[in-house]
């Protein structure tokens, strides 16, 4: 699904990472570690295609519709609700039955009760559900996630083991993280950045 | 239908941001209404039709400037630009809906802005509005386009005035000289400046709207 070859990524004079290999199958779940600055991110915003290499050849084989991307903000508008935010990506990812999807997220991930609040008054740990509930509202086949366990509490970080667990089985996930043994029960793949 | 669709969600998400948030419009309202009060004091009473003329259109411009200095705050300080790009919708619709937000605030300055000038200065015609409607397409078409570059770079307060001033000249032209021959007084033609801001506003448009895509992309 993902095929990189001599990656190299650089911001203006600072190069993040060189000379990179990356090969990502369908239904893998690849874990990428390193230490900060390493380019983990970067990686990510790669394959999302926010970003492309300065050097080599990436092909994701996958429309951008069926990404789900999760970065280190949480990618929703302050002033706006929790629901208003996933109506919004709802009705532009063209969700089906968006609201029975959105009332279902907002139930899973617990936010429910703060589903009229806005998203400045959530806490770190609440927008970072909101923002899980974000990127994966389509139902994505590719799942990017960049400390996906940022903020969360252990009850949210045990939602989302469980959420990667049912997604590991019929979805591609990346996912970026400093906590490698978290996840490591369902990797099938790590990357180490230097 | 589904363009159209798309382009008014993200307008009607911009129009509740500004509900709640309350940080762009009253602030253009403030704006000009001051600056037409110093234009004011400032104009020597002998001073003609048409020095009022410029006037007004000078607060204009900088009136949508400011509006146009705030178009991509909350896409650029939440990085949410990064998701909306990732959305199926084409990524010209941003750039529409956006335009069609910053339209209606430029319109609610102006509602307020043409009275205030037709109190201070002189009446408000018929042509004087046609061309502000005109010049509100053609500031929102080039404006938006050069908010969301500058929201990119570094020097994004420098970078929007020095590219977004230099290419609004013509509007100025084709709003001051609809303005001045719309005078009673005047025996000039309006329709040939309204018609200079229509091809204006299509051409900028067109260019925009295409370009859009470019901007928001690596």
């Amino acid at each position: 699904m993902i095929r990189g070859r001599n990656l190299e990524r650089r911001f203006g004079e600072k190069r993040v990472f060189r000379a990179l290999d990356l090969d990502v199958a369908e239904h893998d779940f690849l874990v990428v570690t390193g230490p900060n600055g390493s380019g983990k991110s970067t990686l990510l915003a790669l394959c999302a295609g926010l970003l492309t290499p300065t050097r080599g050849e990436l092909a994701v084989r996958i429309p951008r519709e069926h990404i789900g991307y999760l970065a280190h903000e949480p990618l929703v508008y302050r002033e706006l609700t929790a629901l208003e935010n996933l109506d919004l990506y709802g009705r532009l990812y063209r969700v089906a039955e968006r609201r029975e999807r959105i009332g279902m997220l907002l139930e899973r991930f617990d936010l429910w009760e703060a589903r009229h609040e806005r998203v400045a008054a959530l806490s770190r740990g609440m927008a970072q559900r909101l923002a899980l509930c974000r990127a994966l509202l389509h139902e994505p086949g590719l799942i990017l996630m960049d400390e996906p366990y940022s903020g969360l509490d252990e009850a949210g970080a045990s939602l989302l083991d469980e959420v990667l667990e049912s997604f590991a089985a019929d979805r591609t996930c990346v996912v970026a993280t400093h906590d490698p043994q978290r996840v490591a029960a369902l990797a099938t793949g790590g990357l180490a950045l230097a | 239908m589904t363009y159209l669709t798309d382009i008014a969600t993200l307008a009607r998400k911009d129009l509740l941001l500004e509900l709640r948030s309350r940080d762009t419009v009253p602030a253009m309202l403030l704006f000009v209404v001051s600056t037409l009060v110093v234009f004011n004091f400032a104009l020597p009473a002998d001073a003609g039709a048409a020095a009022a003329y410029g006037l007004l259109w000078i607060a204009l411009v900088f009136t949508a400037l400011l509006g146009l200095t705030r178009a991509f705050v909350a896409e650029r300080e939440q990085r949410i630009l990064d998701a909306l790009v990732l959305t199926p919708c084409d990524r010209s619709a941003i750039w529409v809906g956006k335009g069609v937000s910053v339209v209606a605030f430029l319109l609610l300055a102006e509602a307020v802005a043409l009275p205030a000038f037709g109190l201070f200065f002189q009446p408000v015609t018929v042509e004087v509005v046609a061309a502000v409607l005109l010049a509100n397409v053609g500031f929102a078409a080039v404006g938006t386009l050069l908010a969301a570059m500058a929201a990119a770079g570094r020097a994004r307060e420098l970078l929007l005035p020095l590219l977004f001033l230099p290419l609004v000249i013509p509007i100025v032209v084709g709003g001051v000289g609809a303005s001045v021959a719309g005078d009673p007084t005047s025996t000039a033609d309006p329709a040939r400046y309204l018609g200079f801001l229509v091809l204006y506003d299509l051409v900028f448009a067109i260019l925009s709207w295409a370009s859009f895509e470019y901007v928001v992309t690596e």
